[in-house]
């Protein structure tokens, strides 16, 4: 706590008295690498590093040099940090970005053991060795080496920061916003462009990746209508924030721009807050604009010069925005080295403040002549600086010009290459931007989005009265597309100059120029990727990752398209640029992914019994998004297949009660129900008596068998379909397609119940007393013959009773409106029990249908035809349904196709495995000796011994012969019989009763 | 992508199912060839293209979606069923 205050190192304090938007009544303590630093609230880590005479903030990512602050916004390249540790930890933040809080916790990154002393700033002294494509060229051999040894060094020898491993921490959030006009950019151009919409009664979204509004006019001295800017930006914001048909989303950077007016944009909501408490730490926006004008400003660039990577070479722009927006001198003597004037401007604003200008090196001849009202400094025309000194800070810079060549003490020098304008999301569609000689930059290809327009520097307008006059034209254009009419905008006096620049790129010399500081990328790499066959700029950028990485080259890939320019001979334009993608800007995938974490949104689908079985410790399964019981254990039961064994024989003996509530339901009704019904199943429907059910089979229309269930008649005009659980949605999907696209002319209607209904399996001999204990009136077995339903009561509650099973078993099935499932469950279950039965769950479920031969989703695969399940009998051939045409073709039923049988073991078989390939007896196991598969396996209390289904090629004609079954990840080689897939009460008395 | 669902107004992508070319169901009479090519046998346009979407998270509506597979513009959006609206054709 003591060490709080401590004075910058070297003494003096760097704060600038009476500059800087800073709330100096509000200090605030952080830690950067262990040591508690102060600053104040207001302030970014970077300008709070500033202030406390820091200037070393990281190590590059390949040959670990020491770096400084470059920018001040955020493409800066070098200033990535680590926030906080464990699973709060997030690497590779931007310290230019990041606001300070009490107790921010900030930590470099790619150094070991410290970042003054990192012993593998080794690697600099190899670096004639680590030129481009080094790692393609050296780590070819031995093949394997790679994958085990090289890159794992790499890998740790360079990079960025580390996650921690741990869960992230913290709530993430995404929403969705939709606008007439989205105005990207809050400074002069965006503001004046809010305005206007605004003020036309648009829905407009004003999105600004700062926190507070203003932009670039935050870090210059400017006026705007007479008064200093930040009047004006604060009566705007005013306005704006008055109107509720204006949202204004601070912190906010729209990162990508998609098709039809679609918008991502990420919100730092709450990555500024010591305690965020329920505050989102970001926000993931997608917002849907009718029109969108950008007015992301420009981004300033460097001067490729040996040693213009050390700390203390920072661009001429962010050393005024630290001065005015933060109040923080970036140095103590500051040289400039400009080729605009930009370099006046920043001599100027830094003498005002009295910081020592030790000299402006214009890169222009004339430049003195123009400027001579300008200050009293050291100016060098038509000289450039070539070389700098100094270990971790800069010391001194060397100039060069017409009869010149001297040393200069600096500690800091500001350089401006001149301003690109802010452009990637214009090109997001795919559009390439134009170069413009006058102002030697690239720009936006007019209409490279639809609906967008560009405005103020984004668009090369730079100064500030063309920004906000662009800023308010464009958004009227915008507006007008829309139908909507904007009032005329009443434009402000203020600064109407127009930068002279004269393109400066690189100054040549010996020793390393460097462009892309992020990824260690120098003039040489460029000469060398152009020498070696990579000159095309798409390639230049993979052979030297120039451009890659968290900022995307933001400050130097123009720098590079020029030099590879020159290198390879051609211009500017024809070199062109990069394609520009989605995101523009980091986006954590926490955000991206926010409410995907865990189970997050994910739906779950509840039975009304789930609470009962719950309570019944049931372990469960999910199919179609539905939980479902597998087993009820019992005390003493320690293995599922116990729990399992047991519930089958309780059924086969007594009476099971089995939860089937997330069947499948679907209504159908309508004057063309019966007719509709038979065009989509490939047996007859149409003659199904009300009262009665029938096995239903559909196919797909290439003729296999999309699903199987029972359907009932519930009246003249109204069936009720079952579906398996698990392919009730594309059947629902199915029969809409056939109803509205394939049978427009039919009155039907197509209603899913699956919800409204909760449905109880009642099986076994005794399942007759425990239905007629439920039902206000008794039944007889005469009353309900197999396969009917009937209404019945249950105290009071519409009850359909259908006779119906899939257990093979003597049972019913009883449907109440879903609000009574739960009672239904235990009231069922109760009575069960007096009669020495119980619940149970899919596996003894699936057991029983196994036992019986019934088809599942293991065999209806959707790679089988009815006739390979041994339903070829139910397609009807007097009437056209779907799939008819496709499962006559040939090849969908000739033979050799595999068909359904069931497997008996031979000998003492103890396991048999679904997935297990089968061999005739005697065949090698070899691929091509393949016969078929198991499909379903299961132990069968019943019979006491494993039984299986499967698909034998021929199988049908095949009963009687010996198959070998083979597994060999379980280790399971089983020899079984061939036999017809029934297994158990193959005649049907138990269930016909 | 957007897309103006006929019954529900402009909806999100995610919203709806596409389920590929907006090809007719041959006669049940037609040759060979007619079932073959609609079951397997589809262009792969690079521009104007026709398909059947269901709005499955709306009124699950079968729609026909005219869109630009390089633009990715969405020309046009009507129910599949040509006249009425899904369910009741």
């Amino acid at each position: 706590m003591s060490a709080c205050f401590r004075a910058p190192a070297g003494g003096a304090p760097v704060r600038v008295a009476g500059k800087g938007l800073v709330e100096r009544s509000r200090p605030l303590r952080f830690r950067f690498d262990g040591r508690w630093l102060s600053g104040f609230a207001g302030d970014t880590a970077a300008s709070a590093l500033l202030a406390n005479g820091i200037r070393l903030v990281g190590r590059s990512f390949k040959y670990h040099r020491p770096r400084g602050l470059f920018a001040a916004g955020p493409e800066e390249p070098n200033a990535l940090l680590t926030v906080g540790r464990g699973g709060a930890q997030t690497p590779n933040v931007r310290a230019t970005v990041q606001e300070i809080y009490e107790g921010l916790d900030l930590r470099s990154q790619n150094r070991w053991p410290s970042l003054k002393h990192d012993l593998l700033a080794f690697n600099d002294l190899l670096a004639p060795f680590l030129a481009a494509g080094f790692y393609y060229k050296t780590f070819m051999w031995p093949r394997g080496f790679w994958e085990r040894l090289y890159e794992p060094l790499i890998r740790r020898a360079a990079g960025l920061g580390r996650l921690s491993g741990a869960p992230a921490e913290g709530v993430y959030d995404t929403a969705w916003a939709h606008c007439d006009l989205l105005v990207i950019g809050a400074g002069a151009a965006g503001l004046a462009a809010a305005l206007t919409a605004a003020r036309a009664g648009a829905d407009v979204i004003l999105a600004d990746e700062n926190p507070r509004l203003g932009g670039r006019l935050l870090d210059e001295e400017e006026e705007i209508g007479g008064a200093p800017a930040l009047e004006w930006v604060r009566a705007v914001e005013a306005e704006l924030s008055a109107l509720a048909n204006v949202r204004i989303l601070r912190r906010t950077t729209v990162t990508g721009a998609f098709d039809q007016g679609v918008f991502a944009a990420l919100e730092r909501s709450g990555l500024h807050l010591a305690e965020p408490g329920g505050v989102p730490l970001e926000c993931f926006w997608r917002i849907v604009a009718r029109g969108a004008v950008l007015c992301a400003g420009a981004l300033e660039r460097s001067v490729a010069f040996a040693g213009n990577d050390r700390p203390g070479v920072m661009l001429a722009g962010a050393v005024r925005a630290y001065l005015h927006r933060y109040g923080v001198a970036a140095g103590r003597r500051v040289a400039i080295f400009a080729n605009s004037d930009d370099g006046w401007r920043t001599a100027r604003d830094l003498q005002a403040a009295g910081i020592e200008v030790a000299a402006l090196i214009d890169s222009r001849a004339d430049s003195a002549d123009r400027h001579r009202a300008g200050g009293d400094f050291p100016v060098f025309a038509g000289a450039v600086v070539c070389e700098t000194r100094g270990r971790h800070a800069l010391r001194r810079i060397r100039l060069r010009g017409p009869g010149l060549d001297r040393w200069l003490e600096a500690d800091t020098l500001a350089v401006s290459g001149g301003w690109n304008p802010a452009l990637d999301l214009s090109c997001h569609a795919g559009a390439h931007p134009l170069w413009n000689e006058r102002i030697a930059a690239f720009v936006p290809c007019p209409g490279a989005l639809e609906g967008m327009e560009v405005a103020g520097a984004a668009a090369g307008i730079f100064s500030t009265r063309g920004a906000l006059k662009s800023g308010a034209y464009r958004a009227k254009l915008a507006l007008e597309r829309l139908g909507m009419k904007a009032p005329s905008f009443r434009l402000p006096d203020a600064d109407d100059t127009r930068p002279s620049v004269v393109p400066l790129w690189h100054v040549p010399g010996p020793g390393r120029a460097w462009l892309d500081l992020q990824n260690d990328v120098t003039v040489k790499d460029l000469g060398l990727a152009a020498r070696e066959g990579y000159g095309a700029v798409e390639h230049m950028k993979r052979y030297t990752t120039q451009g890659m990485a968290p900022d995307q080259g933001k400050s130097s890939n123009v720098t590079a398209i020029a030099v590879l320019a020159r290198v390879s001979g051609r211009g500017i334009a024809e070199t062109g640029t990069t394609t520009f993608r989605p995101p523009c800007s980091p986006v954590s995938i926490a955000a991206m992914g926010a409410h995907g974490r865990g189970r997050g949104f994910a739906p779950e689908r509840f039975s009304p019994a789930h609470g009962a079985a719950q309570e019944r410790g049931a372990p469960m399964a999910e199919a179609g998004l539905w939980f479902r019981p597998l087993y009820f254990p019992r005390p003493g039961e320690t293995a599922w297949r116990q729990s399992c064994d047991r519930e089958v024989t309780m059924v086969r003996t007594r009476v099971g009660i089995c939860d089937l509530s997330p069947l499948g339901k679907i209504e159908v009704f309508g004057r063309d129900a019966a007719r509709f019904l038979d065009f989509v199943h490939a047996n007859r429907m149409s003659g199904l008596k009300v009262g009665r059910l029938r096995y239903g089979l559909m196919l797909r229309e290439d003729g296999f068998v999309l699903d199987d269930g029972i359907c009932a008649r519930l009246g003249r005009d109204r069936f009720l379909l079952t579906t398996t659980t698990a392919g009730a949605e594309q059947v629902l999907a199915h029969l809409e397609f056939a109803a509205q696209v394939l049978c427009p002319e039919q009155d039907l209607r197509i209603l899913p119940v699956t919800e409204q209904w909760a449905q109880l399996a009642i099986a076994g001999p005794h399942a007759l007393a425990v239905v007629n204990s439920l039902l206000d009136r008794r039944i007889e077995p005469a009353e309900i013959p197999f396969m009917t339903w009937r209404r019945v009561a249950l105290g009071g509650v519409p009850t359909r009773l259908f006779r119906v099973s899939f257990s093979g078993e003597f049972g019913f099935e009883l449907a109440v409106p879903a609000r009574y499932g739960d009672s239904l469950f235990r009231l069922a279950l109760a009575q069960a029990e007096t009669l020495g039965g119980g619940a149970f769950g899919m596996e003894a479920l699936n057991v029983m249908r196994i036992e019986k031969g019934f088809p599942a989703h293991a065999e209806i695969n959707g790679r089988t035809t009815a006739d390979d399940l041994g339903l070829g009998h139910m397609l009807a051939a007097d009437k056209e349904f779907i799939g008819r045409r496709m499962a006559c073709r040939e090849g969908l039923s000739e033979s050799g196709r595999a068909q359904l049988v069931g497997l008996r073991p031979v000998g003492a078989v103890r396991t048999l495995s679904a997935g297990a390939g089968l061999f005739a007896d005697g065949d090698a196991p070899r691929h091509e000796a393949l016969q078929g598969h198991v499909t379903s396996a299961a132990y069968s209390p019943t019979l006491g011994h494993v039984i299986g289904l499967a698909l034998l090629r021929n199988g049908r004609a095949r009963h009687g012969e010996t198959v070998r079954a083979l597994d060999r990840l379980r280790g399971i080689d089983a020899r079984c019989e061939v036999v017809a897939p029934v297994f158990f009460d193959p005649a049907g008395r138990r269930m016909r009763g | 992508m957007r897309i103006t669902c006929p019954f529900c107004g402009e909806r999100d992508l995610r919203e709806f199912t596409c389920r590929g070319a907006a090809v007719e169901r041959p006669a049940p009479g037609a040759g060979e060839a007619a079932w073959d090519a609609y079951l397997h046998l589809r262009d792969n346009p690079a521009g104007p293209s026709r398909e059947y979407w269901q709005h499955t998270g709306g009124c699950r509506a079968w729609l026909v979606v005219s869109r630009d597979t390089l633009s990715h513009a969405v020309a046009g959006c009507r129910p599949a069923s040509g006249h009425r609206r899904g369910g009741r054709p």
